[in-house]
């Protein structure tokens, strides 16, 4: 189907190269197993495919056709139809890695005005042209901090209120470097400040979140403070919707702020692809990882741009490179900057103040059902703990008879809290489908 | 000096006031904010839907892709995207699922990813695969993890060295030292292949594995692979497999079966998921039976058989031994609805026809240029093949010269100057997708570079001249490290 060779074709290929047929082409493989019959089903036309493709679509039930609070790292918003429009230009999503700039200045602009957004919206000096998601975004932050003091400084600082998955996922990157990786192990509801005994002149990097994974925003302006006077870095993962709204963590001396950039237009996918954010100090540009458009001139005089700092990344440096990190999320990065473009400075602030707005009636509401209870004091942003009189995963498959997809359950990552649910509201949640959870709760 | 092509950035388009999307007024009472937290300024640019739509597709169209021009990228596999698989991977049914939701919600999904884990472990000959890693390189690691975790899992702790060919890709050591093992360099032999003595004298009770691609990024099939998959083995080594150049191999030949133990895909290379300049990628990992515990988590597994009554249903595990978790929630889903819609679709000889037309035509494209151009290793290659750019009648053109002035006739360059072992590499991999006209017209712009080089050096050491940009001052970027949009004081405040 996707082969054009006629048969006429492939016979004057063949005496160019002087052999009979095509399987003569593999006279240099092992005879033994060559051509094996896989046990695979033949091919089918596009039609049938597509059907076959929508019936398995059809098993799933949607965001859509469920009334949706779940949160918990990916989050159910709205992505205006031009985001998509433009992301299905064949001259953007079927290009290569912009190695050659002469003809490909449109990916390279758009890396380029995205990192220029990234430093906009997180207050930091530059920003690079991404990572795989928020999780191996903060791996790659730990890892950083760990070659900027050249491996002297051993010690990691993990909020307990940092996503669990991200926490894993340094586990998994690092295991290989002898690093002592604490904080985890603190009460999970644990703040600043009680991060801050835990650092010293051995540590390389404390990281917390922002709202945390528990939704609640904490001000780290004296952690960060804490942490330069022992001469550790300070790293901040945020969520880059929130920003619209919430002060950038520059204000907090961040040295480096690391994003999961899903919000800004991307949608759920069942966990990915997403879009790790990754942003630092000019200090530290030759420390970071992944690639990075640079402002330049061509031989015309024409303004435009270029892969630069190469030296750092793996193709060059090999074994010496702190990074393996090639493919970026390229297409990802496209999606997130044309987001941002349409909103702009107004849009980003008004969504993220009615996903404000929503989720503080909601807990309201909440409040009021016997039995339930948000924390009334902690500030937090679209997302919340909600105590609840029995193990939350009971009351998830109540709400979910009634096509609610309710929150997270923390005791998945907390045996300690059975009876938490993580909560998360969107500007895609109406007002009266929040009455409707309400009073599925109330029913109950 | 003809019309400027420069594209004002997104910044320099704005104007205060103007609007991209609207959203609905808020339905609830208003909340009070909270004030110690809020930010004062958000320097962001506003601009008008159309605009936004304008902007982006003037730039779209400074791009060189493989919808509107051939890009024979070694070792990229630059084939054609089947736009089927962009309608597929957008049904709300997959993209509109949490990747937190109960496993009963999400039945279809995760058949679908059990599915693709059996028919990659079919193709490759491996009795486990894991859909987790994000891209070729995330694949690596996880890869080179496993193997360590395997050798700890023994108590063999003094395995700390991995052997990797001169030919490989700049990924494969530095997954290795990222992953903490040490990392020595193996030669090739005059073939092309690993040099068996090297590699015997390496092999001791320290060797952690191998790291090889095959075929590997000279376009080569290592005509040893056995016998080096045997002796790694013999000395307690394991054998990882850069699956890069799958291309290759789909039905002609399963690396699991040749000894290879660990071996990660790039979907977006034989699978057909779009590269997206540059992103995003998928690059699951396929392994022996005695490695499948170690399997980063989570993994998807049928736990329950489908019965005459009932369906089988599907869930996510935990593998006994895994190295842990390497990404947030699943993979790239998204890549992995594409790649299993390029499957279905092709089937067991499709797959096999995309193999065999990706060699026709690397080594017709080799057979037209092969007495203009130097091939270091002529053999019958596989899907791709190294030529050198330079010649020594004509002592100043160099590979960059020559890859810069095939964009004037609408080509993309070959990868050049790698693999680093081959002097003025240009590696060509042209797929299965392109036409013999197209192999044609791209060989006979060859032959005529060739010739441009005796009789107008200069033509080429100024090329390109007839792209919307010329070649770019690269080491002006570097030091001006100009790495955002420089905004004008009091940008973004009202």
């Amino acid at each position: 189907m996707y082969i054009p060779h006629t048969n006429a074709e492939r016979e004057a290929m063949l005496e160019t190269i002087g052999q009979e047929n095509l399987e003569d082409l593999f006279q240099c493989l092992p005879k033994d197993g060559r051509f094996p019959d896989l046990a695979l089903p033949h091919g089918i036309t596009e039609m049938e495919a597509l059907d076959e493709l929508q019936y398995i679509a059809s098993a799933n039930e949607t965001t859509q056709e469920l009334s949706s609070f779940l949160g918990a790292g990916a989050y159910n918003h709205y992505i205006p139809a031009a985001v998509d429009s433009l992301l299905r230009r064949g001259e953007f999503y079927t290009a290569y890695t912009p190695y050659q700039p002469e003809i490909s200045q449109g990916t390279l602009q758009t890396i380029f005005e995205y990192q220029s957004l990234i430093a906009a919206l997180t207050g930091m000096d530059i920003s690079n042209a991404s990572h795989y998601d928020g999780a191996t975004a903060v791996a790659e932050a730990v890892n950083m901090a760990y070659h900027t003091f050249r491996g002297r400084r051993q010690k990691v600082i993990l909020s307990p209120a940092l996503h669990p998955h991200y926490r894993e996922t340094v586990h998994t990157y690092m295991e290989g470097a002898p690093l002592e990786i604490v904080g985890e192990d603190l009460d999970p509801k644990a703040g600043p400040e009680e991060l801050r005994p835990l650092l010293d002149k051995n540590t390389a990097v404390v990281i917390v979140q922002y709202p945390d994974f528990f939704g609640r925003i904490f001000d780290y302006a004296a952690l960060g403070e804490a942490a330069h006077e022992v001469g550790a870095l300070l790293a901040v993962h945020v969520n880059p919707l929130a920003l619209g709204l919430l002060k950038p963590p520059s204000e907090f001396d961040a040295d480096i702020v690391t994003g999961e950039g899903q919000p800004l237009g991307i949608p759920l996918a069942y966990g990915g692809p997403y879009l790790g954010i990754f942003a630092t100090k000019q200090k530290y540009v030759r420390k970071m990882a992944g690639r990075l458009a640079g402002e330049t001139v061509d031989d015309r005089g024409q303004r435009g741009y270029t892969l630069t700092l190469n030296t750092r990344e793996q193709h060059i440096r090999r074994e010496r490179a702190t990074s393996n990190i090639c493919t970026n999320q390229g297409l990802i990065v496209l999606a997130s900057t044309i987001y941002m473009s349409l909103l702009g400075k107004h849009g980003l602030r008004q969504v993220a103040e009615l996903n404000y707005h929503k989720a503080h009636y909601a807990a309201e509401k909440i409040n009021t059902v016997p039995g339930y209870m948000v924390n009334p004091v902690q500030s937090f942003f679209n997302e919340f703990v909600v105590h609840c009189p029995r193990p939350a995963e009971e009351v998830n498959k109540h709400l979910l008879a009634h096509d609610i997809l309710g929150g997270y359950e923390l005791s998945k990552d907390y045996p300690e809290l059975e009876n938490e649910l993580l909560v998360a509201i969107t500007e895609m949640n109406t007002r009266s489908e929040i009455d409707y959870l309400i009073h599925v709760l109330l029913e109950e | 000096m003809t019309k400027s092509n420069v594209q004002p950035t997104i910044f320099e388009l704005s104007a205060p006031g103007r609007k991209g999307v609207q959203f609905p007024k808020s339905d609830v009472p208003t909340a009070d904010l909270p004030k110690d937290f809020l930010r004062e300024e958000l320097p962001l640019p506003e601009l008008s839907e159309h605009e936004v739509i304008r902007h982006f597709t003037n730039l779209s169209q400074l791009n060189h892709s493989v919808d509107n021009g051939f890009y024979p990228l070694g070792s990229c596999t630059m084939k054609y995207n089947p736009k089927i698989n962009e309608e597929t991977a957008r049904l709300p049914g997959f993209a509109q699922i949490h990747p937190l939701q109960p496993a009963i919600t999400v039945q279809g999904a995760l058949g679908l990813m059990y599915e693709t884990q059996k028919w990659l472990g079919e193709i490759s000959g491996f009795d486990a695969v894991t859909l987790q890693p994000a891209a070729g390189a995330h694949g690596e690691l996880t890869g080179v993890l496993i193997i360590r975790a395997y050798h700890r899992a023994r108590g063999d702790e003094k395995r700390v060295k991995m052997l990797v060919p001169d030919s490989a890709h700049g990924t494969n050591p530095a997954s290795s030292s990222m992953s903490g093992l040490e990392m020595v360099e193996l030669p090739s032999d005059e073939r092309g292949n690993v040099d068996l003595e090297a590699l015997k004298a390496e092999c001791d009770d320290t060797l952690a594995g191998l790291m090889i691609t095959n075929p590997n990024t000279l376009g080569l099939f290592d005509e040893n692979i056995h016998e080096v998959c045997q002796l790694v083995h013999e000395a307690g080594g394991l054998v990882y497999g850069d699956g890069a150049n799958m291309n290759a191999l789909l039905g002609i030949h399963r690396p699991g079966d040749s000894g290879i133990d660990v071996m990660h895909f790039n979907l977006h290379k034989t699978f057909s998921t779009p590269h997206g300049g540059g992103g995003p990628g998928s690059g699951p990992v396929g392994v022996t039976a005695e490695l499948a515990e170690f399997l980063p988590f989570p993994q998807v597994a049928m736990t329950k058989e489908e019965t005459e009554e009932t369906l089988p249903f599907y869930d996510l595990i935990t593998p006994k031994q895994s190295i842990g978790r390497v990404k947030a929630f699943h993979g790239h889903f998204g890549m992995v609805v594409r790649a299993f819609t390029y499957m279905l679709t092709l089937g067991k000889n499709g797959l096999r026809a995309v193999s065999e037309y990706a060699v026709l035509n690397a080594n017709y494209l080799q057979a037209l240029v092969k007495d203009t151009y130097h091939i270091p290793h002529e053999r019958l290659c596989m899907h791709e093949f190294v030529a050198q750019g330079h010649w020594e009648d004509a002592p100043g053109i160099r590979a960059l010269d020559i890859s810069k002035r095939l964009m004037d006739f609408g080509f993309h360059p070959p990868t050049n100057y790698f693999p680093l072992i081959i002097p003025e590499a240009l590696m060509i991999e042209p797929t299965e997708t392109e036409t013999k006209d197209t192999l044609d017209a791209f060989a006979e712009t060859l032959l005529k570079i060739a010739e441009e080089a005796r009789t107008d050096p200069e033509k080429l050491h100024n090329a390109p001249h007839r792209t919307p940009f010329g070649r770019l001052d690269e080491v002006k970027a570097a030091k001006e490290l100009i790495l955002r949009t420089q905004l004008p004081e009091g940008y973004g405040e009202d």
